[in-house]
């Protein structure tokens, strides 16, 4: 664990530098024991790192070292709680998926089979972030990787099932996006009227399941 | 709400605890006319007032008010940085900014919107806590004053160069050239609440692994194109361009009154020195 201070009035404590479970961990052991404290304003999540945001005006970088050494320490045994399981109901292809066959032609896996496989996945919300409940997925299979559009979409409906690269991910809001559309979902991620927490949060695992409807 | 000129919006500090959801804080985007404001008129620092931008509304209250027109002047003709008494039935009407990008009224006793997360803010990029307000919309006044008005506001030091930005490092400072940023910049018309996007002198993109990480307010990222963005209150909390250095938070004030095209000139300082900037614009604040 390395902190480095990222601002005058933020520091980022660093787990690692690649994509891991272990990482992970740490990541949701450290957002979790930091909640809730005097003087911190925010905390973001992400693969390996988590950046910590406070008022200067109450706390020091100093202190807030102190504080995630010494949670850091109480928490190294202990267990991140289970993971929630969530199905998200997807309507693959047709026009809520429109670049299904561009996957199909990219990995040379026949359309039905690209279903079959990114439905029978099992990934894990690594964190949440981005822009309003982005959640950032891992186990997308390999072969499944598909590079993002030259040029992205102007308007990619809320609720898109995608894959960019080697990341499956779901558009929690209407937005411009570079992503391949390969399906979609009538559950909504964010609910801008509503309060979080959002349906994904950190740490949960996510199922996709064919339907016709995108709807249960 | 006679006009809404062009993007008005209901804000106070910002929506604070939700960056692990993916929620940026919003709020003010000068956060200290919005502070000193409410100060001037009675409210505690963090009461919803309206931030306007560029060119503002007109306004036109049921019942006599206490208000303070701060940040930049947008020519209503009424004195700035200063609480005014306006009687009922008058209009308070805002024009095109004679100084910088944002000017904000505040009314004693706040202005009374449902929170969403705990903030009145509106995040325009989302819709959270609301949209920018259109004519014809009423807003209710609240009764949340916890003292008299203060005095005129004397010494506004914060606004002396406002395209003057001080820096500290960023996490990837040392991959950068220790003399980037030393040229000039102005602002991009594609600048937004989101990010300030800037335009001059193209950084290299260091090379190197980075992995997306957590952003913080002010950071200056360097996307493949060189040209610099600093992330600005409704930035995304997560992102995978490396930042060469971090605006101070003193001068965030100095971010919100930027407008399209005017010029932007960097300073590095020590982290020490930002916190005594700092300091100064606080005990500067406490003062009124």
């Amino acid at each position: 664990m390395t902190i480095q201070p990222a601002s005058d009035r933020s520091l980022l404590v660093i787990f690692g530098d690649e994509i891991s479970l272990e990482s992970h961990y740490q990541v949701r052991l450290l957002t979790q024991s930091l909640q809730g404290i005097r003087g911190i304003l925010n905390l973001h999540p992400a693969y390996a790192s988590v950046l910590i945001d406070f008022d200067p005006r109450l706390r020091t970088h100093g202190d807030v070292e102190g504080i995630v050494r010494e949670r850091m320490d109480s928490a190294v045994h202990a267990e991140p709680p289970p993971a929630r399981v969530i199905d998200i109901p997807v309507v693959y292809g047709g026009e809520h998926g429109p670049d299904l066959a561009d996957v199909a032609a990219h990995t040379g896996i026949p359309a039905e089979q690209v279903i079959e496989m990114h439905a029978a996945a099992d990934y894990l919300v690594y964190f949440v972030g981005f822009s309003t409940c982005f959640p950032y997925l891992g186990g997308l299979p390999e072969a499944l990787a598909t590079p993002r559009l030259a040029a992205p979409r102007k308007h990619v409906p809320v609720g898109s099932v995608a894959i960019g690269g080697a990341q499956a991910g779901i558009y929690p809001l209407a937005s411009p996006g570079g992503w391949r559309l390969i399906g979609w979902t009538s559950l909504r991620l964010f609910d801008p009227e509503g309060s979080p927490p959002p349906l994904l949060r950190m740490g949960d695992r996510v199922r996709f399941v064919p339907t016709a409807e995108g709807r249960f | 709400m006679i006009s809404a000129g062009l993007l008005t919006t209901v804000q106070d500090q910002g929506r604070f605890g939700f960056a692990h959801f993916g929620i940026s804080a919003s709020g003010a985007a000068d956060p200290l006319a919005l502070r000193a404001g409410n100060l001037l008129v009675g409210n505690t620092e963090n009461a919803a007032a309206l931030e306007m931008t560029l060119i503002g509304g007109a306004f036109e209250f049921e019942a006599a008010a206490t208000i303070a027109l701060t940040g930049s002047d947008f020519g209503a003709g009424l004195p700035t940085w200063t609480p005014v008494e306006v009687k009922a039935g008058d209009v308070v009407h805002c024009r095109a900014t004679q100084s910088g990008a944002r000017c904000y009224l505040c009314i004693r006793g706040g202005i009374d919107v449902p929170r969403v997360m705990g903030s009145a803010s509106v995040h325009v990029m989302t819709g959270v806590g609301g949209r920018p307000l259109r004519k014809g919309d009423m807003l209710a006044i609240g009764d949340s004053a916890v003292r008299r008005p203060r005095p005129a506001a004397r010494n506004t030091p914060a606004y002396q160069r406002e395209g003057h930005l001080r820096i500290t490092p960023a996490i990837q400072a040392d991959r950068f050239a220790a003399d980037c940023l030393s040229s000039e910049y102005r602002v991009s018309e594609e600048s937004n609440r989101m990010g300030l996007r800037l335009i001059g002198a193209a950084i290299p993109s260091p090379g190197g692994h980075m992995l997306t990480e957590g952003v913080p307010l002010g950071a200056i990222q360097i996307p493949p194109d060189g040209q610099p963005i600093i992330l600005f209150v409704e930035h995304q909390t997560s992102g995978g361009y490396p930042k060469p250095a971090n605006v101070i938070s003193a001068d965030f004030c100095r971010l919100g009154q930027l407008r399209p095209r005017d010029a932007v000139t960097f300073e590095r300082v020590s982290l020490d020195d930002a916190l005594g900037e700092l300091q100064e614009q606080e005990k500067w604040l406490y003062s009124l």
